[in-house]
């Protein structure tokens, strides 16, 4: 049966997936084209830069698109399901737990600490992004050629409308989206 | 709001949200940020930070969890399950649809132009997110977070660690926290005769309702100073 096998396969990735996005790749990796040759290495490759390319999460991008390619349209809609269903328990219940036990003082300062390590892991995170953008996939170098002008012109107006306008980080997107597409196609 | 129009909302803001998260999970936080914090106010900026502390720990996507907890928030397990549904419709669509033409998608000028320029967008709205949320610790004016938020960041960025054993470690932190405050109490106790502790019992479960004070050092602080308070009571 594809379908319980989608299905169970997905159940894995979304299980063990934790961390976010990128701890997802090897996952889906070993399960899609090592163990079940679903996708040859250069359609998972694809994939990757597709799910890069394209809104949501890493790990349903590829579960779509694997179950697609599996077992046409009902495929990616149940392998999408089975990669969601270890979240919808396990997150609804900490829900559950967090609203009902926030208020207790050691529940408190556990969050109270967690704070500030959430707030620097975002922060690596767009650095992260941010190198990618004004150096490309080398990464990091002093070398001012290097460096791609247009994602700092982008970078720096699209900070100044956030800081000075608190412009709905959306239409920042878009517009970077708009201001790439015309220096790099026109100029 | 009635019920139905809360829910519909819910809705179609984790669908809008849902169909901007370009550049990996954590877009998702300064995108519900300004929707339910700043626009809404259906949660509170720490709120907010907790949520993506619950998100980034557990199994799964990022902005799966966030939506499911945000929506637990607003109505429940149904809540939960109608945010869920909203956030993975768009990128389901969306890759059904380039499923069928993905090598001319992936090699397509304008999409990548496009691309480029988001990639500088979205590195800008995560920074701006974090000064805020920076600032917002830094005005606590405790130390130990603003040391963990460096060393966090050390880790994470510059050493590879992975975001669960930093987790891990805060919890391991925070256990060792309590263990401290525990023996403030203890030594309070103590000193005082049971009905003075009685008393302070009582005045200490006030306090924590009415303060929402995180701070560990501000706390222990107030224990000291009751502590005071109470050998002042005695030697009445």
């Amino acid at each position: 049966m594809i379908y319980l096998e989608l299905l169970w396969v997905f159940i894995q990735v979304g299980l063990f997936s934790i961390g976010g996005g990128y701890a997802a790749i090897p996952i889906i990796q070993s399960h899609v084209v090592e163990a079940k040759g679903w996708l040859t290495m250069t359609d998972f490759t694809d994939l990757i830069t597709i799910a890069e390319m394209t809104p949501g999460p890493i790990a349903i991008n590829s579960a779509t698109f694997v179950g697609m390619q599996v077992a046409g349209i009902a495929g990616g809609i149940i392998a999408t399901i089975g990669c969601i269903i270890p979240s919808a328990i396990i997150v609804s219940l900490l829900a559950f737990l967090y609203f009902r036990f926030r208020s207790l003082s050691f529940v408190k300062d556990t969050l109270a600490i967690l704070r500030p390590a959430i707030v620097a892991l975002i922060a690596s995170a767009g650095i992260g992004i941010l190198i990618l953008s004004f150096w490309g996939e080398g990464g990091f170098t002093t070398d001012v050629t290097a460096l791609n002008i247009v994602s700092v012109i982008i970078f720096f107006s699209a900070m100044f409308v956030l800081r000075k306008y608190k412009t709905n980080p959306i239409f920042v997107m878009l517009g970077s989206g708009v201001l790439g597409a015309v220096f790099y196609l026109l100029l | 709001m009635s019920r139905a129009k809360k829910y519909w909302i819910l809705f179609t803001s984790c669908l809008y949200i849902s169909a901007f998260t370009f550049g990996g999970g954590f877009v998702i936080i300064p995108l519900m940020r300004k929707k339910f914090v700043e626009n809404l106010k259906w949660l509170e900026e720490t709120e907010m930070m907790d949520l993506a502390a619950i998100a980034q720990s557990s199994p799964g996507a990022i902005a799966v969890n966030a939506a499911i907890l945000t929506g637990y928030k607003i109505g429940g397990v149904f809540g939960a399950m109608l945010a869920m549904l909203a956030t993975i419709l768009p990128p389901m669509i969306i890759i059904g649809i380039i499923s069928f033409f993905y090598v001319a998608f992936r090699e397509n000028v304008v999409v990548n132009a496009v691309l480029k320029g988001m990639q500088a967008g979205v590195a800008a709205v995560i920074c701006d997110v974090v000064i805020r949320m920076g600032t917002g610790v830094c005005k606590e004016k405790n130390v130990l977070f603003v040391l963990i938020m460096a060393a966090a960041f050390v880790l994470t960025f510059f050493l590879d660690v992975n975001v669960v054993y930093i987790i891990l470690g805060c919890i391991a932190l925070s256990v060792i926290v309590f263990f401290v405050k525990m023996g403030i109490r203890k030594k309070k106790a103590n000193t005082s005769d049971k009905i003075c502790a009685e008393i302070q019992e009582q005045k200490d479960c006030a306090i924590e309702e009415q303060t929402e004070v995180d701070s560990v050092e501000e706390l222990a602080q107030e224990e000291n100073q009751e502590i005071a308070k109470g050998e002042k009571e005695e030697e009445k």
